[in-house]
This record gives C-alpha cells, structure tokens and sequence, in this order.
C-alpha cells in the first residue's frame, strides 16, 4: 500500500465524482419537487452524451465540443420539458410510485430510439481541446480534462446553491418540496413550476452525460448503468438535497477509488482483491448509511404528500361474483394441460406466467395494503431459487426437499434484511431494500465455489413423474394457488388489519396498542417466504439458475407488474403479472425494436388506466353500474 | 384470467400458424442471441447467418429443401434464454438450435439441450466449461474458447520475457477465466513470473481512470487484459493520458477484433499484442471472396461477428447435408470430424470435445490511416493449441458422450 498512489487516487476520485454529481442533482430536484421517481434520467444522460459526440462531430474544433456540450444540455432539458408536458402530466393524480411506470416504459423506449438513430456502436468523443494533457501531481500524471471535471462540479453547485437560496425560482422550488399542494392554494401555477424543474434535471443531467464523452464512449448500456449509481448517491445524499447529492457523489467516488487502489491485499495468509468490491460498494455504503442515518446524509424527513387521487376504498372480502369467476378461472388452468394439448408450449408460457404471478402477489401484499415499497424484491425470490439450486447441487437433495429448502433460505434473508427495513419509510425503504438486494446478488455472483459465479447453478431437473411438462404444470399450480389464497387469507386475519392500520395511520394504530414495526416485519418475513416458494419451482422450471434472478431487472419487473395491475385490489398483481409476462413474451417474437413496442403498450396502458388495469376495470364496472 | 385466456389462444394460434418442422419444403433452424443487449457484435452477426442463408438457398439449400432461420432475442439472461430455447424447441417443434453470446446464458441453453435432448450449435460464448466441465453430446461450439485464446497469446507473451504482470479484467465468467488460464499458462512455462495486480471490475462498468492508475502504481513489466468493448475503450484512453502503457507490454484478448478496434479510431494503441480479425489485410482467396461478397451485400466491411454468424449456419448445412437428415442423433454423429470450408480457411468440429477448431488471427497493433489495424499477424490454427482427446476425455463429464 502506497500512501500516495492512494491519495492520488482519491484525488482523481474526484473526477468520477463530478458525472455522478449532475446525474444525482438533476434527480433528487426532480424527486423533491415533483416526488416522481424518474427512471429515465439514465437515458437523459445518455442522450446527452450521444447527442454531444454527434453535435461535436458535426461542427468541429474547440468551438465544436464546448458549443456541442452546451447544445445538447439544452437539447436534453428541452426533452425534458416536453417528457413532462406530454406524459407525465396527465398522471400527476396517479397513486403513488404509478409513474414510476411511465418514466419505465419511457425508459425503454428511448433505448431503442438511440439504437434506431445511431447504431449499435460505441460512440467515442474527442479528447478535449486544449485539455489533453496531464498535469504531474504527487510523482504522477493527472490528466487535466479530470481536473477541471474536479472544478466544474463545485462550481455547478455553487450556482445552484445560489440559485435554490436567492432568486424567486429556487424559493418556489424550496417551498414545493415542503408542501406543494399549499403552494398551489397559495397561487403559484404548479404545471409551470414542475416543467420547469422537470427541464432543469433534465438538463444537469444532460450536461453530466455530454462532459463525459472525452472520457468515455457512447454506449447504449449507459442508461442503466447511470439511473442505479444514481440513486444510491441520491438516497445517502437525501432526497431533495443538491449538497447532499454532491458529498454522496464524492463518497462512492473515493470508497471505489480506494477499493481499486488497495487491489490485491495479502495480510498473513490471506489474501483479498478490494477491486471485486466495486461491484457492490456503493450499495454497502448506502446500506450503512440508511441504517445509521435514516434520511440519507442531509436529507430531511420526507413531508407527506396530501394525495391529489382519489382515496383507496377499504379492501373488502371478495364478492359472490368474483369468487365464481376465480373458481371458474381455476377450473380451466386445471384443465389446461387438456385443453392445450395441440400446443405444449402454452404449458411452458403458463408456468413462468404462474411464477410472475406468485412472485407479483407477495410483492404486491407489502406494497399495497403494506404501504412498504420494496425496490429488491427479487432478493428473497433469488435466495429461494438458490437454496433449491444448492440443496440440489450440495446435498444432492430430491425434488420435495429441495421445493422445501427454498421458502426456508427466503424467510432467513426475509427476517434479516426485514428488520432493517422496517425501520425506514418511503423511498429510503425502497432503496434499501435495493441495497440488500444488490448485496446478495453480488455475494452471490463472487462466491464461485459455493455457487457458481457468474455462471450460476446447472442441472436442476425435476425428477419422475415431474419431468413431464403437465405434471410439473400442475405441480407448480398448487403452490402458487396456495401461496395466493394464504396471502388474502391473512390480509383478512388480525395480522393483515393491523398492516393497513400501520399503513393508514402509524400514529393511531400504535395508539391503540398495536406495534406497527412488529407488523410490518412479519409480513415482510411473509411476502419473502411466499416469493421464495416462486423462485424455489423457477430453479426446476428452468433446469439452471444464475445471479440474474436477484438482479435490479427482476425486481423493476416485479414492480412494473404490481403497478401495471394497480396497487389497490387484490387481484391488481395476478392481473399484471400474467399481462406483463404474456405482453413480454409475445412482444419479443414481433420485432427487433421489441423494447420501444414494450415500452409504448406499456405508455398506452398507464395513460388509459391511471390507476392500473383492474382499478380502471373497477371504474368501468362502477359506471356501467351506475348508469 | 382473462390474460390466462389469452395466453391459450395466443399459443394455439401461434402453433396452428407456424409450420410443423418435418414440412415438406423447409428445414427450420431455431437461432437465440442477446441482440438487444449486445448490438456491437450482434448486429454484424446477424448479417453473416443472412448472408450464408442466402448463398445457401441460392445454391439450391440442404438435402433439396430451403433453409428457414426461426430468430429470436434470448433476453441476455439465463432464465429468458431456457424459455425462449424451450419455446423453439417445444413451441415451433424444432430440434436445431444455434446461437447465444454470454458464457452463462450458453452454459444454460447446452444444459438445456443435453436435457431436452436437442441438437444446439453455440455460436459464441467462450467459456471452457461448454465443452468441458459442463459438456454434453448434444452440444457443439464454434468460437475457440478463452483457454485456446489464451494460449494463442502465450508464445508472443513469453518472448516478451517480462517478469512483473499486473492482469485486468472484467469480473464476470470469461474475465476470470482468461486471467486464471493465462495465470496457469505462464507459471507452467516461465516460473519465475510474478503478478503484481489483478484488478477485477464489473463489466460495461470500469472505472478506468482508478484501474489505470492503480496498475501503473504497482509498477509491472507488462500487463494482460481482458477487457472488451466499452471497457476497453475507457482503459485506452485512461491509461493512454496516464501513461500507464509507456514502454510496458501489453497483450489483450480480443483487442484486434474490429467491433471493439475501430471505435477507437485514431487512439488505438499500437504496439499492443492482441488476437482478432485485420479483414482488409488478410489476403488468403477465401477472406477475400468472403470480404468482397459482405461487402456487395451490405456496403459494409465484415467484424468477427460476420464470420461467427456466416459459419454457425455454413456448419448446420453442412452437417445437416452430411448427416443426410435432420434427426439428432444422426446429426450429433455427423458433426463429429465434420469439416467445413470458411474466410479462415478449413476447420473442423473435434468429436472428442465438440470444439470447432477455428482459430484466430494473432498480431500486434498499429495505426494506419488514422484507425488501428493489425500489423505481422499470423494465423494460429484452433488445433494447435486445444489440448489431446485423451486429456480433454478427462475434462468432460462421463456421460457426456
């Protein structure tokens, strides 16, 4: 260990820090503002770097790049604005966490658009006019494109600081955030207000992305890439905080920094490369950081949002009707082995649809009448399918055991990762739910000896009778019916009315004797178990299993399906699960753009049913029957 | 429920539109890659299974009948991959699959065809284990393998006679396996070298500037890398302004591939010993027919995913053609010591392990024209540096044939 090979590199860190530093200002503004969680800004970021690289191409020399960067910055805030005024607008009214569909689909879409408009190639700027060189500090050459990347970010700041404290602009932007729905009695035209903070976000981040194309390439994975380090610097920065996002920013810069200057470290026998952290050390760090300080560094408790929607109705026991209609629903999946005889793979649609169902159903019991958004869902689906995997491959267990190990593995980490969960609310719930999740992947995916790396586990095939793909339908129907009937049977238990209680109203359902984190640490430990049971029939449905179960896409997949369907009635996540997973594979055989096709159904659907497919078939129904 | 409906009457409809594959006028080949998540080299890839498509139908295609190609985006996850191989398999009734880009989601579709029993060409994922460790005798692959790869490299890497390596790579199945091969490799031939760093980062995701720096820090003779596509341009260009590869040997796995050269343009880092494909300089009649042909086509030049995907499917016809039929079984025996004649030149597909023995181009890089290209290359058969039956009998499961 160099003293100062590791304090250049924490130098340089700085660097890193100032792209991470507009991605995180942008989207905290936007989420303090306006509370939507913008999963595009990714893809913000990137069409500032491509439309950068094209603009600096196009006009050449110095006044080229530093004109093509500004250009674009605005370019991007102009999307921005007209992102917000087409789509977003319109479901401003949306419970909670709904636009977050929205600004997903919005997300892929984009992504096919750059693919569309400028190839599949990475796209590599020039370097810097002016700045190529390196300038020599402490022995070693600093490349001065990063040092004044190191200035620039500051300086941002600073003028964002200025601007936020000063001018009549940042007041009103201080003040929505405090309480936006008193701004608007007070006078101030809102839809104005939330475009223009919607543009500036946009636009930092278009700016952050554009700065970075003498340093790296144009890519199409960028988006994703940029929309996760950028929450996590937001959340322990705190939400709605533009210092905070700065500090946070500069922390994961430095924490990887160090970890890639450590590298190889041998301390007696043993030996541990830090640079395989930098897979999971920005998660570590926010995970640390929410359990000590709840809010996030500087953040603020969250002010409650006065909801715009209408009110959920209580959930009520099924009626008559839907009861038949569920039985006659049974009846025919049943038979469904029968009646697709002519076309077996109808079989093979139906189990991964059945298992989207499950895994949506336990999602949905936290997040609805839970009121817990849980960003890392496919943690606990992950573990269960895991520990089949490895009771299989270990203890070389049979089929029933290893079914059995999996909600078992999924309660453990369920009850574990829980406990500290519950103790946060709001979005610091959801993303620490993320760090958790992004913790086991990457335990998972390091641990090649235990379970198989990157590779994962291969050769978990059911055995006899199950091996035939209707027995193993059926076999994979019981448990999902199960585990659906069991997850309404308790919502309508003491245990499920005193989750909607801590839901409604912490304050009084503790008044009255009932201890809300107890509650809501059961359920989570519940809605574990149940996915686990869901990732446990994946592992023999597939034959192998790899660390993409637990990864931060099955997780925004199991939450596109519970909004999709709608948070409010219980069957909104079997509605969504089983559109999602049908829409997506039938989507993919159509087209090569099958990600823009996705992401427009997907715009259609959030647009026509604002608050999901079955809260609008509920209205429907409501209107025709009072007509 | 009413999506469950659905869901029957899609697949109904679905089986009642497509041909069953015994029909009388084609043979149906299923093929499955991650085009939407690696469109670099997929694309290219895309255009070379067409373009042998074409040639072939327009010769008169196998056994008298027309090939079909059914093409499908396997999600670049296993989980989607098994369901999308299934849905070839179980959906359309086809019995020949071909394709796949990552080692893991490869891994997954040959564990999938040993099971299901069907026929699976892997086009491009390099892990070792498809045809070791994980074998099976329904699966073949094309690509030579990261351990062949490798040891392509190795001689020009021992010449160099550099005691001190720093090794990087991305963290993921091929990363590590390329740097334990070339780890074992040189102790086993140099046994004095030493490796002073090994900087590990997660892939598409390298904080280059860090990694260089910390590489420089350690202070190596050389350095072996791994990285590919955008981590290998922030690494060049990073290192480049650091001075991280001032007099140091550098060799790097696929660096000569033009997917991942010609994004650097004019920055490509010369001297670099790297294995790939230099397609304007090879000048062997058989890259030149193919070359001017793709480019006919296409107005485009050809990238190794062009050969990949030109050879997947110029190896099925010919396997099919020399089987007789499109059974499995008797096109699993036919691919045993099949031969095919491809821009490289002639390989064949070994029958002891089901590894294709094409090779790669091996050279250094350089500037021409204001972009890189490969100068005092050779071509290193795929034979020469896969290990003997006997060994490889070993490596693979018993069952496995």
């Amino acid at each position: 260990m160099n003293w100062e090979g590791l304090a250049f590199q924490a130098l340089d860190g700085l660097a890193s820090a100032s792209g991470l530093f507009f991605v995180a200002a942008g989207l905290s503004l936007i989420f303090g503002v306006t509370r939507i969680i913008n999963i595009a800004h990714g893809s913000l970021y990137m069409l500032g770097t491509y439309i950068a690289v094209t603009l600096v191409a196009t006009i050449g020399g110095p006044i080229g790049f530093w004109g093509g960067i500004v250009a674009s910055a605005i370019i991007v805030g102009a999307i921005g604005a007209i992102i917000e005024v087409l789509l977003l607008r319109r479901i401003y009214s949306a419970p909670e966490l709904f636009q977050l569909l929205a600004t997903f689909a919005l997300l892929l879409v984009i992504n096919d658009a750059t693919l569309w408009l400028w190839g599949p190639e990475d796209l590599l700027g020039p370097r810097a006019p002016g700045w190529r060189g390196a300038i020599e500090v402490l022995g070693r050459q600093l490349p001065s494109y990063d040092a004044f990347l190191m200035a620039v970010a500051p300086i941002v700041l600073g003028v964002l600081y200025l601007v936020f404290a000063r001018t009549r602009f940042g007041r009103l932007v201080r003040a929505a955030t405090e309480d936006r729905e008193m701004l608007g009695a007070l006078g101030v035209n809102q839809s104005v207000l939330f475009t223009a903070v919607f543009a500036l976000g946009a636009l930092l981040a278009g700016l952050g992305g554009a700065l970075q194309i003498a340093r790296e390439p144009a890519n199409l994975g960028m988006d994703l890439t940029v929309i996760t380090d950028a929450f996590v610097v937001v959340v322990i920065g705190g939400m709605g905080s533009i210092v905070g996002s700065y500090v946070a920013a500069v922390l994961i810069a430095e924490v990887k920094a160090l970890c890639i200057g450590l590298g190889l470290v041998t301390l007696g026998g043993f030996s541990m490369n830090f640079s395989k952290l930098t897979l999971v050390a920005e998660f570590l760090v926010m995970a640390v950081v929410l359990i000590a300080r709840p809010q996030g560094l500087f953040g603020r408790a969250q002010a409650a949002v006065r909801g715009t929607g209408e009110p959920d109705a209580p959930i009520r026991p099924a009626s008559w009707p839907l009861v038949i209609f569920g039985g006659a629903v049974l009846v025919v999946l049943i038979f469904l082995p029968f009646l697709a005889r002519s076309s077996p793979y109808t079989l093979v649609l139906g189990i991964d649809v059945l298992i989207a169902v499950l895994f949506a159903t336990s999602l949905h019991f936290i997040m609805g009448p839970g009121g817990m958004h849980s960003f890392g869902h496919a943690a606990y689906f992950g573990l269960g399918a895991y520990g089949t995997a490895l009771a299989v491959k270990w203890l070389a267990a049979p089929m029933g055991i290893a079914l059995a190990a999996a909600p078992v593995v999924a309660a453990l980490g369920a009850l574990l990762f829980g406990w500290f969960a519950v103790r946060l609310s709001g979005v610091y719930l959801a993303m620490l739910t993320l760090a958790f999740a992004q913790i086991v992947w990457s335990v998972v995916f390091q641990w090649q000896d235990f379970t198989g790396g990157s590779n994962g586990v291969l050769g978990i095939w059911p055995s006899a009778p199950f091996d035939r793909l209707s027995a193993f339908y059926l076999l994979t129907l019981v448990p999902v019916v199960a585990g659906i009937l069991l997850l309404r049977r308790v919502l309508f238990a003491p245990l499920g009315y005193a989750m909607r209680a801590g839901r409604d109203s912490p304050l009084r359902a503790e008044a009255i004797g009932i201890h809300v984190k107890r509650v809501h640490w059961i359920a989570f430990a519940i809605a574990g178990t149940v996915c686990g049971v869901a990732g446990g029939i994946f592992a023999f449905a597939k034959g192998s299993i790899s660390p993409e179960t637990i990864s931060i896409g099955r997780s925004i997949d199991g939450l596109v399906m519970v909004l999709l369907g709608g948070i409010q009635t219980l069957t909104g996540p079997i509605v969504g699960a089983s559109v999602f997973a049908v829409l997506q594979d039938f989507v993919m055989q159509q087209t090569e753009y099958w990600h823009a096709l996705l992401g427009g159904i997907i715009l259609v659907l959030v647009l026509a049913f604002p608050s999901g497919l079955t809260g609008g078939l509920v209205r429907l129904a409501a209107r025709w029957r009072s007509s | 429920m009413r999506a469950h409906a659905i869901a029957v009457l899609a697949g109904t409809l679905s089986v009642s539109a497509a041909m069953p594959a015994s029909a009388q006028q084609t043979i149906k080949i299923g093929e499955l890659n991650s085009y939407k998540s690696q469109p670099a080299f997929l694309e290219p890839y895309k255009k070379g299974w067409e373009m042998a498509l074409e040639e072939i139908n327009a010769a008169g295609g196998v056994l008298g009948k027309k090939l079909e190609i059914v093409s499908r985006d396997d999600g670049a996850n296993p989980g989607d991959a098994v369901r999308v191989a299934d849905e070839l398999a179980t959906g359309d009734g086809l019995n020949i699959l071909c394709g796949t880009f990552l080692s893991n989601v490869g891994l997954a579709v040959t564990e999938f065809a040993g099971k299901k029993k069907v026929f699976f060409l892997a086009a491009e994922p390099l892990t070792d284990k498809i045809t070791w460790a994980n074998g099976n005798r329904y699966t073949f692959r094309l690509r030579p393998s990261t351990y062949m790869q490798v040891a392509m490299l190795l001689p020009d890497a021992l010449t160099a006679k550099k005691k001190r390596w720093a090794l990087v790579y991305p963290n993921f199945e091929y990363g590590q396996s390329a740097a334990a091969a070339f780890k074992d490799m040189m102790k086993a031939r140099q046994p004095d070298v030493e490796f002073v760093t090994e900087q590990a980062s997660p892939l598409g995701k390298i904080d280059a500037g860090a990694v260089a720096q910390a590489i420089d820090d350690a202070k190596p003779d050389a350095i072996f890398s791994a990285l590919f596509g955008g981590d290998l341009t922030k690494f060049v260009r990073e290192g480049g302004t650091r001075g991280t590869f001032k007099d140091r040997v550098v060799v790097d796995l696929l660096g000569g591939e033009p997917e991942y050269l010609d994004p650097l343009k004019d920055e490509a880092p010369a001297g670099w010993i790297v294995t790939g494909y230099p397609w304007n300089e090879v000048n062997t009649p058989e890259n030149k027919a193919f070359v001017a042909a793709y480019q006919k086509r296409y107005n485009d030049y050809p990238r190794v995913g062009s050969i990949v995907g030109y050879l997947t499917i110029k190896s099925l016809a010919a396997g099919i053609a020399k089987a007789g039929s499109t059974d499995t079984d008797k096109l699993v025996d036919a691919f045993g010591g099949l031969k095919v004649d491809g821009p490289f030149g002639p390989f064949i597909y070994r029958a002891s392990d089901h590894q294709a023995t094409i090779g790669a181009f091996v050279g250094k890089l350089a500037l021409k024209d204001g972009h890189g290209t490969m100068v005092d290359f050779k071509y290193v058969d795929g034979a020469s540096v896969l290990p003997s039956d006997a060994e490889v009998k070993k490596l693979r499961p018993a069952a496995a044939d």
